[in-house]
């Protein structure tokens, strides 16, 4: 029999909302091409505008929004085809914890954090894409955007704030180019979207979005990434409540939080439990049906210490430590009372075998 | 509302359609996973992209790999990008989603023309020195099957690879199976929008051209949709087994419209075409009017992404259309569940509505 499932791996992705699912069931009997101009194809042209329209209001953004099959794509459309007016030749540059939806593209200069993992805005570079993402997705910490904006603006540079983690839950910050997932918020996986400021900032690629993106829009999923914005953020306060129990508790177990001084969203923590690896710890979550991670989900499995980790200063075996736990809407406090169960198990089972060796 | 307009989009199949579903699981369910996370609610939705990935695999050849994309589009894009070709031949009548991206790439392009038929010469001479040679199976504005196989073999002969823009043929015709690197998209074979595939001939690599988590075997970053996954697979298992029964409805569509639409001009060859694409035009024919007196009918001016353009058909020309061809040209298309007595009723509107022209 399989037990039912905790889940405290939002970060990864998050549950379908059932709002959400009704509006994408219902879409998906609307499957006409919304670039023909026949009158299936202009209503689905009307709804899919409609929808940008909904998307834009929910977030409270004011300019362009161009839609997109993840927020990896509208990374690499901001990295790749963005223009500063100012300098045709735009140095690119990117904190060292961003996602590697980033960090991956070739040219990026990278700007150090301190050991909270926060970019400091009086030490950032003089023009160009200046990519700092809104939240971190391994740690929870928040940048200071409001700060680096207006510094990064002073110089005539651009900000591309990677929000997949922040958008639908914190306000948007002032930049550029804002990249979002639908997967972190109740759309599912495979609907993303790029704001954009001001169109002229960016290279059209032809095709679909106002000549942005080509390909044929996914019109279901987009709707549904519009009625997932469109829902209240209300629980985000009872997250808070519940994410300050929950590291209380761990904190009484011996439990360590990672960049605990800096600002963090409530959903998203690190943690760690000094001697005890983080693998370790997962596999038996997993057995259990808890589902927690080591860092982002891309890099599950993957055997090399967090890049995230290692920019804020911790050894790689120290990193080795390091999981994540990542609360919803739908997370309730017995979801992470299970979890401490079994790290109080861990602990247990710890201490007596230390205790036995030294009485020996 | 008749639609009869299946090279834009086809419906998506209900079996698809249920197919997705479950993968759209709220909390209560194991059934949202992102498939790259290691716990079993990852790898459940890994699973489910798996399954679909060899169902996908089923309408394309042996020895390749399926890499998901969002799209057709994107597939073509991160064939072409990917490959770094920087001699390019391609068809004159190839989609916006190749000759644009082989633009951008600033590669040099050679076009291979088409003859009246709308087919390229199977013994087209290719230069020695190619990167890559894109040739797509079935036109999508005229539905001509072209002679990949021998001008595959040509490429071949020169160095070069070999991109088949396989959109409109998959789950309809056999395979490419010359082709290095193959196109599909969902949409066009009753699955859903927002997924495609590249297929991969086993030993070719790549570049990539979105970058990040690595997914895809480090082809194509982004977390995967499981839902999308299985609905384009559920649409492609389902063009393996009802292979024989479209072909058949689509031959007997295609014979109802050419009797119903006698006296009109067929755009294209009629028989290395699929049976599904009508392009047809009738001198001195608005077609813009056509359209507003044919509300009720949903059909094409061109293909759908230029449609809205104004611009006319690059396809059209390329089989050496005038402007005033060109735009008395009108483009039904028909499939699957296209009931042979609504393509009369949308025959006979045409019809009545191109006499009131006068024409």
């Amino acid at each position: 029999m399989m037990t039912k499932p905790i889940y405290l791996d939002f970060a990864a992705t998050a549950p379908v909302l059932p709002e959400v699912q009704a509006v994408i069931a219902e879409a998906l009997a609307r499957w006409a091409n919304p670039s023909s101009v026949h009158a299936a194809g202009r209503a689905a042209r009307a709804a899919l505008e409609q929808a940008r329209g909904d998307v834009a209001d929910a977030l409270g953004w004011r300019h362009e929004v161009i839609f997109t099959g993840s927020a990896t794509e509208a990374l690499a459309i901001a990295w790749q085809n963005s223009r500063s007016q100012k300098s045709p030749e735009t140095c690119k540059y990117a904190s060292a914890v961003e996602h590697t939806a980033v960090l991956r593209h070739a040219g990026a200069h990278v700007i150090a954090v301190d050991a909270d993992g926060l970019v400091d805005p009086q030490r950032l570079p003089k023009a160009g894409l200046v990519a700092v993402q809104h939240v971190n997705n391994e740690t929870g910490v928040i940048q200071p955007l409001a700060a680096i904006a207006a510094q990064v603006h002073a110089q005539g540079g651009l900000l591309l704030a990677d929000c997949a983690q922040s958008a639908g839950k914190l306000a948007l910050p002032d930049a550029d180019l804002i990249a979002l997932a639908g997967h972190k918020i109740g759309a599912p996986p495979g609907i993303g979207a790029l704001l954009v400021a001001d169109l002229g900032m960016l290279a059209p690629a032809g095709g679909q979005e106002r000549g942005y993106r080509p390909g044929t829009e996914n019109l279901p999923y987009i709707q549904g990434l519009a009625a997932a914005l469109k829902l209240d953020r209300g629980w985000l306060i009872e997250a808070a409540t519940l994410r300050d129990w929950w590291e209380m508790q761990w904190r009484e177990l011996g439990g360590e939080v990672i960049g605990a001084a800096a600002p963090r969203v409530p959903t998203i923590g690190a943690y760690c439990l000094p001697g005890v690896n983080a693998s370790m710890l997962l596999i038996r979550a997993d057995a259990q049906g808890i589902g927690i991670s080591a860092g982002s989900a891309c890099s599950s499995g993957s055997i090399k210490p967090s890049h995230v980790m290692t920019a804020m200063g911790l050894s790689d075996a120290a990193a080795r430590e390091v999981f994540r736990v990542s609360i919803g809407r739908t997370t309730t406090r017995s979801d992470l009372e299970a979890l401490l169960a079994l790290v109080r198990t861990i602990v247990a089972g710890r201490s007596p075998r230390v205790e036995a060796r030294a009485g020996a | 509302m008749i639609y009869l307009d299946y090279q834009a989009t086809t419906p998506l199949a209900p079996e698809a359609r249920e197919a997705m579903l479950p993968w759209l699981g709220g909390a209560e369910t194991h059934d949202f996973g992102n498939p790259h996370s290691a716990h079993r609610a990852g790898r459940m939705a890994a699973a489910a992209v798996e399954v679909a990935r060899e169902q996908v695999a089923a309408l394309l050849p042996p020895g390749g790999r399926v890499i998901f994309t969002s799209g057709a589009t994107e597939a073509l894009n991160l064939a072409i990008v990917g490959s770094n070709a920087r001699q390019i031949v391609v068809s004159a009548i190839e989609h916006a989603a190749v000759l644009d991206t082989a633009r951008a790439l600033g590669a040099s392009t050679q076009i291979l023309g088409v003859d009246a038929e709308g087919l390229v010469d199977a013994d087209a001479a290719i230069p020695f020195g190619t990167d890559l040679v894109a040739l797509m199976q079935v036109n999508n504005e005229i539905g001509t099957i072209q002679p990949v196989a021998a001008v595959a073999a040509r490429a071949h002969a020169a160095g070069a690879l070999v991109l088949c823009d396989a959109v409109q043929g998959a789950g309809k015709l056999a395979a490419p199976a010359c082709a290095d690197l193959i196109a599909i998209s969902a949409h066009k074979l009753y699955g859903p929008k927002g997924v495609g595939a590249l297929w991969l001939r086993d030993g070719i690599a790549l570049r990539p051209i979105i970058h990040g988590g690595g997914q895809e075997g480090g082809l194509r970053s982004g977390t995967l949709s499981p839902a999308l996954c299985a609905g384009f697979g559920e649409a492609a298992r389902l063009c393996t087994s009802l292979a024989k029964t479209d072909g058949e409805h689509v031959q007997r569509l295609w014979e109802t419209a050419i009797a119903a639409l006698s006296g009109w001009t067929l755009n294209g060859s009629a028989t290395q075409r699929w049976h599904g694409n009508l392009n047809i035009r009738c001198d001195g024919l608005d077609v813009a009017r056509l359209m507003s007196d044919c509300r009720n009918l949903a059909f094409s001016a061109g293909s759908a992404c230029a449609s809205g353009s104004g611009r006319p058909s690059h396809v059209l020309q390329a089989i050496g259309l005038s402007d005033n061809q060109v735009k008395s040209s009108i483009r039904i298309g028909f499939g699957r569940y296209t009931k042979n007595a609504e393509l009369v009723d949308a025959c006979a509107e045409i019809r009545a509505a191109a006499a009131a022209q006068g024409v």
